[in-house]
């Protein structure tokens, strides 16, 4: 008799999907999130309004509906025929790309405008400024709310499951009609994404502890 | 029937669904956050403790998972409730959850003079949470809720995964009878998108609403 506990190495497996989603889309939404947020705060006004209007869609649209949009409708459209895995990294980014603008928008703009100023009194170029004086400090602030966005992240990735990756929740359900046992499956899901953002919140938190400057938070 | 008239009107079913989902829970989700944070800052030792742990669970559970789990596991205990009320039961705790950190938050950043005035009127203890702190921590906590319900319209679409006929599920519907996936789905996002932008511009005219000038300083 095959019980739900000999799944286990099988669901546990899932643990690697889930993972490359949640540092996938954590990846991607850095790489689109950060110039967007340099954009948004220095860029020209028609800039602003894109990565205002970018960020507005990809924060007031379900997961779910991106997903379906994206894996049946825009990718094979445009001649993309991806699988469900790349397509749902490539949603999540773009989905965290967003909502990582406004993190790092909100670190930006706490940071005084004296600083900026003063780079540029320097004799640093505007670009200079933005990457030697203001992101260091910016991309610290904005640490405690990254680390939030990989909770969201780690959390969303399992909506996932619709499209058939192969992360813990799409084999807990497999388990789950293998075993016509929900309860136990589903509990061992449960256990792991628990495990998972509060293990993963409280690593990420001691490399924020590493890199903090004392006294930055506060000064300014 | 053109294809646009008879999609505008099957979506229209889809989204009165996903109105009733949404008008029971908001609601609810906020009574619920804030009961959580009463409990968890006022209770006894065992009632913050259980108050503490619910929401723990809940905010390390994917919503999808505790929704999976209302609805497939628990009738295995003997718990059953319809696809409509799993998922309303699954969003309420999901939200409330959530919630009741901002709220916990925002009566722990009210001053302790506050308190000590209510007692010296002669306040008991409830009448002083009901009448002092909670009307104050309630404005501080509402651009956190705010979010929180943003969220939780968005999510309403999970529904669809336990059977709910709602918005997004009669557009999955719709799309296998008809496969125009980019029009169906774009359609759907912008009406969650404009459902989200409402939502978003009514919480913040709340928030102006209930504003008490000089509050913020205290």
């Amino acid at each position: 008799m095959v019980t739900v506990w000999d799944y286990l190495p099988y669901i546990l497996e899932g643990v690697w999907w889930t993972l490359g989603l949640v540092a996938g889309g954590l990846a991607l939404g850095f790489i689109i999130g950060l110039p967007l947020s340099i954009g948004q705060v220095y860029g020209h006004r028609i800039l602003k309004l894109i990565v205002e209007i970018y960020a507005w869609f990809f924060r007031s649209v379900p997961l779910l509906v991106l997903l379906f949009l994206f894996y049946w409708g825009i990718f094979p459209a445009t001649g993309y025929k991806l699988d469900p895995l790349t397509c749902s990294i490539l949603v999540l980014g773009f989905r965290s790309g967003g909502y990582q603008s406004q993190i790092f928008r909100g670190a930006i703009q706490s940071i005084g405008e004296g600083q900026y100023i003063a780079a540029r009194t320097l004799g640093m170029s505007k670009l200079q400024g933005i990457y030697h004086i203001i992101l260091p400090q910016a991309l610290r602030i904005a640490f405690p709310g990254w680390v939030n966005e990989y909770a969201i992240i780690l959390k969303d990735s399992a909506i996932c499951f619709v499209l058939g990756v192969m992360e813990i929740l799409t084999r807990t359900r497999y388990v789950v009609m293998a075993t016509l046992e929900p309860l136990l499956p589903y509990f061992i899901a449960g256990g792991l994404f628990i495990a998972l953002t509060y293990g993963g919140t409280k690593l990420v938190n001691m490399v924020y502890e590493k890199t903090k400057i004392p006294g930055l938070i506060g000064r300014m | 029937m053109s294809f646009w008239e008879s999609f505008i009107s099957y979506l229209l079913q889809g989204w009165v669904a996903t109105l009733e989902i949404l008008a029971i829970s908001i609601p609810l989700s906020i009574l619920l956050g804030l009961s959580l944070a009463v409990a968890r800052v006022y209770g006894n030792w065992l009632i913050s403790l259980i108050a503490g742990g619910f929401v723990a669970l809940l905010r390390g559970l994917p919503l999808v998972v505790t929704l999976l789990i209302v609805f497939f596991a628990l009738p295995k205990l003997g718990i059953y409730f319809s696809p409509f009320w799993a998922a309303v039961i699954a969003f309420i705790m999901c939200s409330g959850a959530y919630q009741s950190e901002y709220v916990r938050g925002a009566i722990r950043s009210i001053d302790v003079g506050q308190s000590l005035a209510a007692q010296a009127l002669g306040m008991t203890k409830i009448q002083e949470v009901i009448y002092i702190i909670l009307p104050q921590a309630f404005r501080r906590a509402l651009p956190g809720i705010t979010n929180e319900i943003i969220y939780l319209i968005l999510y309403s679409s999970l529904a669809y995964l336990v059977g709910v006929q709602e918005l997004f599920s009669i557009a999955k519907h719709f799309n296998s009878l008809q496969f125009r996936p980019i029009e169906i789905f774009s359609t759907t996002a912008l009406i969650y998108a404009f459902m989200a932008t409402i939502a978003t511009l009514f919480f913040r005219k709340l928030e102006n609403k209930l504003k008490i000038p000089g509050l913020e300083t205290i």
